[in-house]
């Protein structure tokens, strides 16, 4: 394109201090898995991890480890071994890459962690089906390999309103939960400990909320990109004080970027929501596609799946069932479209992009007709880029680029 | 000769590198169609040369050239401006038919689907999934299954009493489903009439449509029977420019302009 530009994308300060607490959170589990000092659960993304937190339990969530296993590209040479052993392609990839690198040996922690040579082994496995029914087959695989129990909670799904009974199936499901792991964990259950994990998570999610919703200035001083980095820290350590004091920093020093009207991409011209997954193995690609377009995308569902305004230390099993039910991924299609809009309203985008991820149905929300319904409803343009989250050799590059340039010159018409 | 101010728009397809060549006044006065190839530079600059020759024009000429297609960013020697196939594609059809315009384009490796208002903004687009079924490389792989050229698929299809209905989305399955039609003994043209039928179903479930719709491409050019099939399939009548193979060069040249 004829404005064609050198990428100038800023690099967050904050970064190396994140890197810490992420290497502080995996050296912990590892050594706990070697010499036995806690016991470890695994746990789904969106899963009850205050509760886990609160009986003593280290957690390992084994969707950050597929995320990783994407974004350094591992994860296509591993997705073929879980295929061969029966994990269809057209499942989730993350779980083919995890359960296939396991089958291998192999994990990128050893490659960013000096001296960890594996996943650490669980003592339990802890699902909720909020997010997909992949999850639970996912950890009924390594429920089997280990010989560990695998308990969890089934969320309705297609959810409009959230409704009294929704949660208080959910919670009753949670409390459920509490007797088979304090046998695993020899730990008693104490409510001012799960009080105290629902605390600390909600101080988490409203600051991480904070930081996402800097980038409504123009221009905004974060990515999407950005985003799925800086996200690590709510994910795996919620319910523990490390991310809270992590993003009091990464948010100060946002807000001092908008003081400056220092945008994260440089001359921002354009600004658009991203709905669905992200393509872990093409993070850095398109985030150099979208700046050299001098376009941000700022905004996404994804990112802001990790806000749970609903966490209340005093009603802890409520408010968790009504957190994660709550979510974006549980909700109808209505429900949905209600969120996206009011999400590209706040942001004040130009457009939206759907990545239609091949192995993530639930998390792909542009196969309903939602694009043409929320387009008549914003009169914002949108894309749907064709790929997956983890697979990819279900991506193609040429067909990206040119959807994403033919767009941004859509957007050029129009201005 | 005469030199004049003229405006290149080269357009390097995965399949074929077309070039236009258009006057101040956005007349076609030179235009070259080649096979791209592997070396998409060495082709771009020998249909240059034709369609200079044609214009009866040298390159000396040109006051500014815009590349677009799969291989834009390969014709450095001259130009560095690019633009996408689709927005191309767009300008291209509106110089002909200046009204609001849904375009079908069936190329060598993708398929478009571009809408345009009345003005000429592109409201929407489409491009074909990963799959080269319903494109030009569909026909191309089944052509040699056939065992005949290319080139007399239309003529073939047009003779046709009986069209095969070939019901698979991939590309592998209907090849499949083509040799068990030969196998039991079905003929030739009801085959390519099928696969026809095919292509054109695969590009009508990517978008839907607006009043007035044109066809361009490569495979539409060549296979005129496909835009009669597309109107009975859809009942109207269906607009193609003079060159359906160029209008995303022509496109590209009024870019220029
Ligand atoms: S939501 Fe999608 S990506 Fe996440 S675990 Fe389920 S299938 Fe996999």
């Amino acid at each position: 394109m004829a404005e064609e530009k050198k990428p100038v994308r800023k690099k967050i300060k904050a970064t190396g201090e994140m890197q810490r607490i992420m290497a502080d959170y995996f050296y912990e589990m590892d050594d706990a898995a070697k010499t036995g000092k806690k016991k470890i659960a695994w746990c789904t993304s969106v899963g009850p991890a205050e509760l886990l937190r609160a009986m003593g339990l280290l957690v390992h969530f084994p969707e950050n480890h597929g995320a990783m296993l994407g974004a350094t590209r591992m994860s296509t040479d591993y997705i073929p071994v879980a295929n061969a052993a029966g994990y269809s392609p057209d499942i989730c990839s993350y779980l083919t890459a995890d359960v296939g690198a396991y089958m291998k040996g192999v994990t990128p922690l050893s490659k960013a962690y000096k001296g960890i040579e594996s996943v650490p082994k669980p003592d339990v496995l802890v699902y909720n089906t909020n997010q997909c029914r992949d999850v639970q087959d996912w950890f009924m695989w390594y429920a089997k390999e280990f010989n560990v129990p695998c308990i969890g909670i089934h969320t309705h799904r297609g959810v409009g309103d959230v409704k009294e009974s929704h949660i208080t199936s959910v919670a009753k499901q949670m409390e459920a939960l509490v007797e088979p792991l304090e046998e695993i964990s020899g730990t008693k259950f104490d409510m001012d400990a799960l009080r105290h994990t629902v605390s600390l998570s909600r101080e988490c999610s409203d600051l991480w909320k904070e930081v996402l919703d800097t980038a409504s200035a123009v221009p905004s001083p974060l990515t999407f990109f950005d985003g799925t980095i800086h996200m690590g820290p709510a994910v795996v350590l919620r319910g523990t004080q490390q991310p809270v004091d992590y993003y009091k920093l990464l948010l100060a020093e946002l807000q001092e970027r908008i003081k400056n009207k220092d945008g994260a991409v440089e001359d921002e011209r354009f600004r658009l929501y991203w709905d669905g997954m992200p393509v872990w193995g093409r993070l850095s690609n398109h985030s150099k596609l979208f700046s050299e377009l001098r376009t941000n995308v700022l905004a996404s569902t994804y990112c802001n799946s990790w806000i749970f305004t609903a966490f209340d230390a005093d009603d802890p099993f409520n408010s968790m069932a009504k957190a994660y039910t709550e979510l974006f991924i549980v909700r109808s299609d209505e429900a949905k479209e209600k969120y996206i809009k009011n999400m590209m309203d706040f942001f004040k985008v130009d457009g939206i992009i759907y990545h239609d991820a091949k192995t993530c149905p639930n998390n792909s929300n542009c196969r309903y007709g939602m694009p043409q319904r929320l387009e008549k409803v914003t009169g914002l343009p949108s894309l749907t880029i064709n790929g997956d989250l983890n697979d990819m050799r279900l991506v193609s590059d040429e067909q990206t680029k040119t959807n994403v340039e033919a767009f941004i010159e859509q957007l050029e018409e129009k201005k | 000769m005469t030199s004049q101010p003229i405006f290149a728009g080269i357009d390097v397809g995965a399949s074929r590198t077309k070039v236009a060549i258009l006057d101040a006044e956005k007349n076609l006065i030179g235009h070259a169609v080649e096979k791209s190839g592997t070396d998409f530079s060495a082709t771009a600059k020998a249909c240059l040369k034709i369609s200079l020759e044609m214009a009866k024009a040298e390159e000396k000429d040109i006051i500014r050239a815009i590349s677009t297609g799969y291989g834009r960013k390969n014709v450095s020697f001259i130009t560095q401006e690019t633009k996408t196939e689709i927005s191309c594609h767009g300008k291209g059809c509106y110089s002909y038919f200046p009204k609001a315009i849904t375009i079908i384009d069936i190329g060598g490796q993708d398929n478009k689907i571009i809408k345009l208002d009345e003005e000429g903004n592109r409201s929407g687009f489409k491009m074909n999934r990963k799959c080269a079924a319903g494109t030009g490389a569909f026909l191309e792989e089944m052509a040699p299954r056939l065992d005949i050229p290319l080139e007399e698929m239309n003529a073939l299809a047009g003779q046709s009493e009986d069209m095969v209905r070939l019901g698979s989305f991939c590309t592998v399955f209907s090849a499949t489903e083509v040799l068990e039609n030969i196998r039991n003994g079905k003929k030739v043209p009801d085959i390519v009439k099928g696969l026809f039928f095919s292509v054109i179903q695969r590009v009508l479930e990517m978008d839907s449509l607006s009043e007035n719709v044109v066809m361009t491409g490569g495979v539409v050019a060549h296979n005129p029977l496909l835009v009669k099939m597309t109107e009975e399939i859809i009942e109207r009548n269906i607009l193609v420019p003079e060159y359906p193979q160029l209008t995303g060069a022509i496109g590209a040249a009024i870019y220029a302009m």
